[in-house]
């Protein structure tokens, strides 16, 4: 829950650098005359599937600290071992695709892609080439302001296996550890539909959001659990024909795949502007000089020599398994997002903060049932707390909502007793340790004798016993020092132990002072 | 040879043990060393399981293969053997799991003698493809035993082992027990576990048994087959029943296809002949023989070839001296370490076919190749059924020559692989064959003679085959 | 076209496997004549016919998601040419 502190955070941070970029882009152009080039984004994202084992073996598929404890000989290579397909990885594939708005195939193959690599135990990778398991779906996208969407095809989502991990650093030699070896991927195929960096930002967030919300996949992009290449070309504006296809490998952060695509677009651009030929070819981020950087010509002199896994008979999907997994099937981000703005009255930001992760839209909607008096005015009040107090206490504290202690009845009736002006936001929030401590709000206030003064005959006492006090300082004002008003209201407030209505105080300090 | 009923009628009898009948075979081992046909032999360990089934036999508690001593193919992974696949690079390799079937062989009770050499990753028909060298045919040692599971072969024909494993990916166990004038039978393909068999063409592999008779081979498969869930290829069914239907085909009315005369026609003399011999035989008892056309059979050979080295480019690829296995030294910077071991470990033969196997998969090749060979497949698939819809099983040669002399043909890959003619097509279709001895060609050598039948009827094959071999011995 | 002897050198670079000149010369007369004899195949008309892939297709071959032992890191290092603690070590030639 820190990192969605953290992103509600770096999203004003991005915006910001985002309006920054479009300076700096605008400058730029002048020079390459970007503005008359389009770019073409399609997305390739692989997605670590969050099952208990891996994809062909019964090797578990969690953390060791010891590199190869989690291997067999299915997993190894080992001469002579066989796979045999983990049934949840067909599970969830098409639940993914299913989320996407794909076609699911009723009977699907997986190919031998072959390539030789020191982390590649067999020699081939066990993927799917032709037909694929989910094919021809989209996913709607934010784009520009507030709910503005637009629909990003994904050409197909297929079922492979991971690679194992090559270390090049610690070591004079190349250091293999294969626990990853034959975890499960999906790798989701997005049509070329992006035409900006942006647009590809936002498309993977809303992969992200999906495969989290669908309980797949972990989201993590830092830790490699979701990954992403980029294939950008670029085009004279109203030009038919695509550029050269170039692909961008080790984008491994939101803010890597934004830049990356962004210099990307600018170097091709200034490319085809001074006569080169773009040739086709994979490039890598390189996250400390901030370049792309070409890849060995050899690398991307691809021969994958595919043909059917013959160790692996089809997968035949059934009708009635497609009814059962679309049963299974929660609200998706984007949805709930949009309903949360129709049915709570929220501002977009908010929805889009409360459904970054499906516990917390969860967690407010509990809130939201407590309350006693159902309006818009109160879901926001909720939605304010949330979004300021809980999260800055989970993000403090390292947890998620889950871990969070107190019950949403409790954040309700404290939002009640403060929208009822029975106390102020400030004793509100000066009372949220103990509510994290178990106490209910109301029991707290009552304990400590918190509950806010209202009665205007009690204030205006109190505002009459100030005035009196200070009547050199009511002089000046009348003279003209008008902000000694609030001098008068904070007296005021003391005296009544911070308890009193700030709003009838102030209301009666106006009178009186007229 | 060795037949396990005599060596069990004995131990009942009381006049042996099957500790003494291993240290005979082990002895018989030893003084044949010349023939090559071990790569390693378990003294120890054989002695211990014997002694195992000694002690069972005597609480008359028997395991189905108590007491039988069975030698196993260098490509079957056992823990307690080296598995080299008669390959330079697997020459130190000690495997850490068991196969399937050798799991299964040990749990009903066989006596595991030792691993047997073979064609290097069971790439060969004649046994020269050894980096351990050749192994030598027991009649005569400038002769071929055939292969690539030529030890497992001549092991049962020397009476070294009751009855051994082998694996039959175009005919290499059906080919060398029809070489070594003993039973070599090609389960259906997904009847026996291929888990632990180190891959060839994983679409056409499959372990075969070796034997001297029909009971024998058909008590180790009903121990043998059934479901492993370890194994996707696996045919869901339930062990064979061999044995109790041995004798279901002994007074059937049969009809068995014989393949046109153009087919048979090159044959040598001397297999032509006892073949000829062989239609005589079972018309004078009543059996019906039937004429039947198979399309495509000049496509045989090339399917087979097309398909087996391209899954074979890809199965060998692990090979590559990162995890296990042989590595080669690096000289200079330049070197590719996987490269380079490839290079030395594998002998030419397996080369010979990575390389082929490569390029009919390469970029632009796929469809004109491996996608046309898949398709002939479907039509030598289509075409047996159509045979079966009319006749009982095939009755065909196994091989066009008796054994022949070492050298012959070894640099002629394509009069090696026409050796394998009428052994592809099954394996192309998946279906059962058995190879059963015929008698002795004029030249002395044995020729055997081949039946096949449809997927998943092992145990109709068996029962004829018992038949037949009945009918040719006597 | 390629000529065999592109193709040989072509392949080999696919298949990780080097030859000297003298077997590549063998290798080349042989290659060419296989392939010239595996063309039989497309003496057939196979258009309208299904590639046959697997003999056995029964569904039962998959697998629930459920643990089991994996080998102990000893037995996974087993047979390794070269390990630096519980890694598989390999020349650095091979980085890309």
């Amino acid at each position: 829950m820190k990192g969605l502190y953290a992103t509600a955070v770096l999203r004003k941070f991005a915006l910001l650098c985002h309006a920054k970029g479009r300076i700096f882009y605008e400058f730029t152009s002048k020079f390459t005359m970007i503005e008359n080039y389009e770019a073409i984004i399609g997305l390739e994202v692989h997605a670590q599937l969050l099952t208990a084992t891996k994809a062909f073996c019964r090797c578990s598929t969690s953390y060791s600290l010891s590199p190869n404890a989690h291997t067999c000989p299915v997993c190894l290579g080992l001469p002579g071992a066989l796979p045999v397909l983990n049934s949840k990885v067909v599970d969830y594939a098409v639940k993914m695709g299913l989320a996407t708005h794909c076609s699911i195939r009723e009977y699907s193959v997986f190919s031998r892609k072959n390539y030789f690599y020191a982390d590649l135990p067999k020699g081939y990778q066990i993927s799917q080439y032709e037909d694929p398991i989910c094919h021809h779906g989209y996913i709607d996208i934010e784009v520009g302001e507030e709910s503005a969407t637009k629909r990003i095809g994904i050409t197909r989502i297929h079922m492979e296996e991971d690679s194992g991990k090559s270390i090049h650093d610690v070591d004079i030699d190349t250091l293999v550890d294969l626990n990853r070896s034959g975890v499960p991927l999906i790798e989701i195929v997005s049509g070329p539909d992006m035409r900006t960096a942006r647009e590809a930002y936002q498309y993977l967030n809303q992969i992200r959001q999906i495969v989290m919300y669908l309980g797949i996949c972990d989201g993590n992009l830092e830790e490699g659990s979701l990954r992403c290449d980029a294939n950008i070309s670029v085009r004279k504006k109203g030009a038919t024909e695509f550029g050269t296809k170039i692909e961008i490998k080790n984008l491994n952060s939101f803010r890597n795949v934004e830049k990356a695509i962004e210099y990307e677009i600018k170097r091709q651009v200034e490319a085809v502007e001074s006569g080169q030929i773009l040739m086709q070819e994979t490039r890598m981020w390189d996250a400390g000089t901030h370049q792309t950087k070409s890849m060995r010509s050899k690398e991307f002199a691809h021969d994958y020599r595919y043909f059917p896994e013959p160790d692996l008979a089809g997968v035949s999907v059934s009708e009635a398994m497609i009814a059962q997994i679309r049963q299974s099937m929660p609200e998706l981000p984007l949805a709930r997002k949009q309903r949360f703005v129709s049915e709570y009255g929220l501002p977009w930001y908010d929805a889009g903060i409360l459904t970054e992760t499906q516990s917390l839209g969860t967690y407010f909607e509990q809130c939201c049932q407590s309350l006693g008096e159902q309006t818009k005015e109160r879901y926001k009040l909720v939605s304010n707390w949330i979004m300021t107090e809980v999260l800055r206490y989970l993000s403090e504290k390292g947890i998620g909502i889950e871990q969070f202690p107190v019950s949403p009845s409790h954040i309700a009736e404290l939002v009640e007793l403060f929208a009822a002006e029975l106390i102020s936001s400030k004793i509100a929030k000066d009372i949220f340790p103990d509510v994290i401590g178990g106490e209910s709000p109301k029991s707290v206030v009552e304990r400590k004798g918190l509950l806010q003064i209202s009665d205007e005959s009690i204030i205006l006492a109190v505002v009459e016993k100030i005035l009196a006090e200070q009547f050199e300082n009511v002089a000046k004002y009348r003279e003209g020092k008008k902000n000694l008003f609030g001098h008068f209201v904070s007296s005021t407030l003391k005296e009544l132990g911070g308890k009193a209505n700030p709003r009838i105080v102030t209301k009666l300090l106006q009178e009186r002072l007229q | 040879m060795r037949l396990f009923s005599d060596s069990c009628t004995a131990v009942n009898k009381g006049t042996t043990t099957f500790t003494t009948i291993t240290q005979d075979i082990l002895r018989d081992i030893d003084q044949r060393q010349s023939l090559n046909h071990f790569l390693s032999v378990g003294k120890d360990s054989a002695i211990v399981q014997a002694q195992q089934s000694d002690e069972r036999y005597a609480e008359e508690k028997p395991l189905a293969l108590d007491g039988m001593v069975v030698a196993v193919k260098d490509n079957l992974s056992t823990r307690n053997f080296p598995t080299t696949c008669a390959s330079k690079m697997l020459g130190e390799y000690r495997p850490v799991y068991d196969a399937t079937v050798v799991e299964r062989l040990a749990a009903h009770g066989a006596i595991i003698i030792g691993k047997t050499n073979m064609d290097e990753f069971a790439m060969g028909s004649s046994g020269e493809n050894s980096a351990f060298g050749k192994t030598l045919h027991p009649l005569n040692g400038d002769y071929v035993p055939g292969g690539s599971s030529s030890g497992s072969a001549v092991a049962v024909a020397a009476g070294h082992a009751h009855a051994s494993l082998g694996s039959d990916t175009g005919g290499s166990v059906r080919q060398p027990a029809a070489f070594c004038g003993i039973v070599g039978y090609k389960p259906s393909y997904g009847r026996l576990s291929r888990y632990g068999l180190v891959a060839f063409a994983s679409s056409l592999d499959q372990v075969g048994i070796f034997a001297p008779d029909i009971p024998t081979t058909a008590t180790m498969m009903d121990a043998l087959s059934g479901h492993d869930a370890n194994d996707a290829t696996s045919a869901n069914l339930a062990p064979t029943q061999a044995m109790a239907t041995l004798d279901e085909y002994a007074n059937k009315s049969l009809t068995i296809a014989v393949l046109p005369e153009e087919i048979i026609k090159d044959c040598s003399p001397e297999v032509l002949e006892v073949y000829k011999q062989c239609l005589d035989i079972l018309q004078d008892n009543g059996i019906t023989l039937l004429q039947a056309q198979i399309p495509a059979n000049d496509a045989w050979i090339p399917t087979y070839y097309v398909l087996a080295t391209a899954e074979a480019s890809s199965n060998l690829a692990r090979f590559d001296g990162i995890r296990y296995g042989f590595r080669a030294e690096i000289n200079n910077d330049d070197d590719d370490i996987m490269t380079l071991t490839r290079s030395q470990g594998f002998g030419m033969e397996v080369k010979r076919r990575i390389m082929l196997g490569t390029y009919v998969l390469s970029a632009g090749h796929y469809d004109a190749y491996y996608k046309k060979a898949q398709q002939a497949r479907r039509l030598i698939y289509d075409g047996y059924e159509h045979i079966f819809s009319q006749a009982d099983a095939l009755f065909l040669p196994t091989t066009p020559t008796t054994a022949f002399k070492f050298g012959e043909k070894l640099n002629d890959p394509i009069a090696m692989y026409l050796s394998d003619y009428f052994t592809v097509s099954a394996n192309l279709a998946g279906i059962p064959a058995i190879s059963i001895p015929a008698g002795n060609a004029a030249n002395g050598f044995p020729v055997g003679m081949q039946l096949q039948t449809s997927l998943f009827q092992d145990e109709r094959l068996l029962s004829i085959a018992h038949r037949f071999q009945q009918l040719f011995q006597s | 076209m390629e000529n065999t002897q592109q193709i040989v050198e072509r392949v080999a670079e696919l298949s990780r496997l080097s030859f000297s000149e003298h077997e590549k010369n063998i290798f080349e007369v042989q290659f060419g004549k296989i392939l010239h004899y595996i063309q039989t195949i497309e003496n057939y008309d196979l258009a309208a016919v299904e590639p046959l892939t697997h003999i056995v297709t029964n569904q039962s071959s998959q697998r629930d998601d459920v643990p089991a032992e994996c080998l102990t890191v000893d037995e996974a290092l087993a047979n390794a040419p070269k390990r630096n603690e519980t890694f598989f070590k390999v020349p650095k030639v091979l980085q890309k």
